[in-house]
């Protein structure tokens, strides 16, 4: 494999060194820097390109445990970050550009410029939403392609639109998105949703939502901004075009891990591999944590969980190992 | 950093925007948008380093629609690029400091 090389500008003479470099903001991130914070690893954290992680881009998080009145994600990400800073971890705005784990203190660069150091990294880097992958879907995006309901939906006041996908994001952006919409097609190429029964019941009970069953979205039409959907059938193969003011994608998540190629291993999806029961890279004093390495449970309460193993792993660690 | 930037209504965009003599970064946001928030420091930044050679603007699109249906936005973040009254570039969504830098470079020394 080959290693991306750091610039050849940042000196390192004059790097920061740290205990602990934590890289990412969501859950996993903030949940390692409460735990190695109160381990007096004095940790640091480097928030990256979405401060707060994805919770950010929801409304209502109705399964956190200790929440028993729900709360907004963006809301509870400031709970997590006030608790962490609240024991001393340092939180920094900025997005790790470069990293080299060849040896210890290993070596990041933070926004291509500012280069720093640490004896344990703990990767919390999370996923982002998945496109279709489709040419017209990244021409349309900003004017009418969105894969952020919470964030764009007014926008769409009094016309139809489309999402596409079968999970909880799905439902949850359909639901969103009947405040203005007057009509909701959800797309699914199968012929049951994956979304847990509470919010798939919500969206059969929405009379604005249609579901279209065993569709593919093969095409987005428009010139400058969107104009429908074309849709084939997943057992006919038939096509026909559906007119929608605007389209919504939540297919599901790719992890943000491609930093670490040729560092780390991940399997073919790029979710970084723990050893089992572990928060172990295949690079000792390298952790993983949330969902870059997670594609089974993908929850802020699992994401959490695997934050605290990974400082709990690298307070174990930097015990054993003498500072580099 | 306050102060670095201006806040535009639909009543001053033109003033402020069109009529600029150096280019002119605007952001559309709102209050509820999470990534709008997750931005707000790098625009703010930004602002600041820019200070004399382009200016940096924000649009409110709750408080403001002329504006954000002209340029038809409809997603936010969008950040659109104006050099001498027109949309030299956009970009949509969260974006690092380093990008919005050299992109609003490329603009100011096209102005030059």
């Amino acid at each position: 494999m080959t290693r991306p090389v750091l610039p050849a500008d940042v000196d390192f003479g004059a790097a920061e060194q740290h205990r602990v470099i934590i890289i990412g903001s969501g859950p996993a991130g903030y949940t390692a820097a409460l735990y190695a914070a109160r381990a007096n690893l004095s940790p640091v954290v480097i928030a990256g390109i979405e401060p707060g992680g994805q919770l950010t881009t929801t409304t209502d998080v109705e399964n956190y445990p200790g929440y028993a009145d729900g709360v907004m994600g963006p809301q509870m990400m400031e709970d997590f970050q006030r608790q962490a800073a609240r024991f001393g971890a340092g939180i920094r705005s900025g997005i790790v550009t470069h990293v080299d784990f060849s040896e210890r203190p290993f070596r990041l660069v933070v926004d291509e410029e500012v280069p720093m150091a640490a004896d344990a990294v703990i990767i919390a880097t999370g996923a982002s939403a998945r496109y279709l992958g489709l040419e017209n879907e990244k021409r349309l995006l900003g004017r009418g392609v969105s894969a952020c309901a919470t964030c764009d939906g007014a926008f769409f006041r009094g016309v139809e639109l489309a999402v596409v996908g079968g999970g909880d994001s799905a439902m949850e952006e359909s639901l969103f998105l009947t405040r203005f919409a007057t009509k909701v097609y959800l797309i699914h190429r199968r012929d049951a949703l994956r979304a847990s029964k509470i919010m798939q019941q919500r969206v059969f009970d929405n009379d604005k939502i249609e579901i279209l069953w065993n569709t593919m979205v093969v095409d987005v039409l428009g010139q400058d901004e969107v104009s429908g959907v074309r849709l084939r059938s997943a057992q006919t193969g038939e096509e026909r075009d559906l007119p929608v003011g605007g389209f919504f994608v939540a297919i599901g998540h790719t992890p943000n891990t491609a930093l670490f190629k040729g560092w780390l291993e991940s399997d073919a999806q790029g979710y970084l591999i723990t050893e089992p029961r572990s928060t172990h890279t295949n690079i000792p004093g390298v952790f993983a944590c949330g969902d870059a390495q997670d594609h089974v449970y993908r929850q802020a309460v699992t994401a959490a969980g695997t934050g605290c193993m990974a400082a709990i792993d690298a307070e174990r660690f930097l015990a054993a190992e003498p500072a580099a | 950093m306050p102060g670095k930037y201006i806040n535009v209504t639909d009543a001053t965009f033109k003033a402020e925007v069109l009529d600029s003599p150096v280019p002119v970064l605007v952001d559309f946001w709102a209050a509820w948008c999470g990534p709008c928030r997750a931005i707000a420091p790098t625009i703010a930044a930004v602002a600041e380093a820019f200070e004399g050679k382009a200016k940096v603007a924000k649009v409110n699109v709750d408080e403001n629609q002329v504006v954000p249906m002209h340029y038809n936005i409809r997603s936010i973040p969008t950040l659109l690029f104006f050099s001498q009254g027109t949309v030299a570039d956009h970009v949509v969504g969260n974006v690092s400091k380093r990008e919005l830098t050299r992109r609003l470079d490329n603009l100011v020394g096209q102005a030059v």
